[in-house]
């Protein structure tokens, strides 16, 4: 009898084995701003491994279920799971420190810390140096090498002495990348690491998404289609705070609701 | 060697230029007592350790605190009473001062730090004008009078600070003291967190730090400094009266810092220079002193946002 149980029991199991379990799993997540519900119900999931596009028009909210997602905003009923653990009532920096890290829609630097600091900034927490204001600041000279390893990475060697303010925009984008992969995070979330780039750079930084995907899960808003077809191995498609789409490409971009959305017509 | 880059070389270069001017200003201040009024230089060092105290906060984390008379002015009085009243030796009491300004700073910022920008300035400021009508209604600060002939004592016991040149170099040494930790704290590992906040505190959280604590203990360290500072102001004037809690204090070491450049570590120390020497030039002068540092605040913000040391060395970088 005994037996058969176990025998049953892990039949699930396996069969979840073949379709990976999510890193990070949000449910009903829901998010009213006085009377208006800004993400209603939304259900998402990112895999280790996988490039996962949140797309939808302007409005749409995106970047709500972004700050929602890392704690930025709290919400109004649901649950976020890292890893099967319930983060839903953590802090940001506590989620963060989960290994549930973000970028932001603008671009997030240190503008007038140097390139290497930015980096370096990243870095100090995880060695423990954080509070010791009786250290001389050389004490954080044994983090270089992994910054200028972070900084070759993503090709930013050259320009480490720089500010980062005198950074042209593009650039900026991808120090920023590279100041959030130094936390080695289980799971990336990009807020438009694209916008504004240049064709060249949106190549470049494809790139290097592409290759920190392979260890780590990748959730990113991005407006670019052409970039999401190419890039992304799963899209959810959100319009007014819902989901009403969600696939591959080929899946989303065969939706009516989907065409209706972003071309006006369901016979685009 | 070898491989030091050009921007290496550079910066050893003005890490000893650094710290020639540091030998230079430290000399300058040893001989200072037998060129000036000792009160006058005293007074100077005073501020500009105020001055340097609230730079911590303002230049170095990015928070405006418009309360922070409440630890110069609370120190001077813990002090002031500690050595009128209880009789302690000046040591004991200086740091009686700095202690209990770290405490109070624990207080009013675990409340004001929960708000950002013009909000936390209200709340400190709201906070500090609580202390000052508690100072005015309070029986040991002997309200309105003050507490006044506080005695200077003898520092260890053994050497008598009713000496000028003695109280000066005592308030020099802890001067540099302070200065040197404010130093120290900025460029750590904790500075470099701090000045990560003040420059994109959501990016900071979101790289895991929890920035409430950091400002905390950036409120708590300024606080206490700033309490050194008034401590000593204690024992130099030989008193501790409203002037020192009243928002107006808050507002002078707001304007030192801004006239000699926030975020630097010599600005503020050279606008606290400027603007107690004005003040003690024009007070034998008809010119009413509020009305010219005032103006000269208005150019200042006008004409050289970064202040003057801000400006000099913007200059210095551009060449």
């Amino acid at each position: 009898m005994a037996m058969s149980d176990a025998m049953t029991a892990a039949a699930p199991g396996r069969q979840a084995d073949s379709r990976p379990q999510a890193v990070l799993s949000a449910r009903g997540l829901r998010r009213e701003f006085g009377g208006f519900l800004a993400v209603k119900d939304v259900d998402i999931d990112a895999h280790h491994g996988q490039i996962h596009a949140l797309i939808g028009p302007n409005g749409a909210g995106k970047t709500t279920v972004f700050n929602l997602l890392t704690k930025f905003i709290e919400p109004t009923s649901g649950t976020i799971l890292l890893e099967g653990r319930d983060i839903t009532r953590l802090s940001a920096a506590r989620v963060a420190r989960l290994g549930l890290v973000r970028s932001f829609q603008i671009s997030a630097t240190f503008p007038h810390l140097s390139v290497l600091d930015n980096v370096r900034v990243a870095l100090q927490r995880p060695q423990g140096l954080g509070y010791q204001f009786w250290l001389p600041v050389s004490s954080l000279n044994r983090l270089n090498r992994r910054a200028e390893e972070l900084l070759t990475s993503v090709g930013l060697a050259d320009e480490r002495h720089k500010l980062a303010a005198d950074l042209s925009y593009g650039r900026k984008r991808v120090l920023e990348i590279a100041t959030t992969l130094a936390l080695d995070p289980k799971v990336l979330l990009l807020d438009e690491p694209m916008a504004g780039m240049g064709q060249e750079d949106i190549g470049k930084v494809s790139e290097i998404i592409r290759a920190v995907a392979k260890d780590r899960a990748v959730l990113m808003v991005e407006h670019n289609l052409k970039v999401v077809a190419d890039l992304c191995d799963r899209i959810t498609v959100l319009q007014r705070g819902e989901v009403i789409a969600s696939g591959d490409y080929e899946t989303v971009s065969r939706n009516e609701q989907v065409r209706l959305a972003y071309m006006g017509t369901a016979h685009g | 060697m070898a491989d030091l880059t050009l921007s290496e070389v550079e910066a050893r270069r003005a890490a000893r230029f650094d710290l020639l001017l540091l030998a230079v200003g430290v000399a300058g201040l040893i001989a200072a007592p037998f060129f000036f009024y000792p009160i006058f230089l005293m007074k100077m060092l005073c501020f500009a350790l105020f001055a340097c105290a609230f730079n911590l906060l303002l230049g170095f984390t990015g928070l405006l605190s418009f309360g922070h008379a409440a630890f110069f002015g609370g120190a001077a009085y813990f002090t002031a009473h500690a050595v009128k009243e209880w009789g302690w030796t000046p040591e004991a009491g200086v740091l009686l001062g700095l202690v209990g300004a770290a405490a109070m700073g624990a207080v009013m910022g675990f409340l004001a730090i929960r708000r950002q920008g013009i909000y936390f300035a209200m709340i400190t400021l709201a906070l500090s004008q609580m202390f000052f009508f508690f100072c005015l209604q309070a029986p040991f600060t002997k309200g309105e009078d003050g507490l006044q002939g506080v005695p200077r004592g003898h520092l260890f016991g053994l050497m008598d600070l009713n000496q000028p040149l003695n109280i000066y170099y005592f308030v020099l040494a802890v001067f540099l003291i302070g200065v040197f930790a404010i130093w120290r704290i900025v460029n750590s590992p904790f500075g470099m967190i701090l000045k990560s906040i003040r420059e994109n505190e959501n990016r900071a959280v979101s790289l895991g730090y929890s920035v409430q604590k950091y400002k905390l203990a950036a409120f708590i360290m300024s606080a206490g400094l700033a309490g050194l500072a008034g401590a000593l102001k204690a024992l130099v004037f030989q008193f501790a009266t409203l002037t020192d809690v009243s928002w107006q204090m808050s507002g002078e070491v707001i304007l030192m810092t801004l006239l000699g450049g926030i975020g630097t570590m010599v600005g503020p120390i050279v606008g606290a220079g400027l603007v107690v020497a004005l003040q003690n030039y024009l007070a034998t002068s008809p010119l009413p002193v509020t009305i010219v540092t005032g103006a000269i605040f208005m150019i200042c913000v006008l004409v050289f946002r970064r202040g003057i040391v801000g400006e000099i060395q913007a200059r210095l970088l551009r060449r």
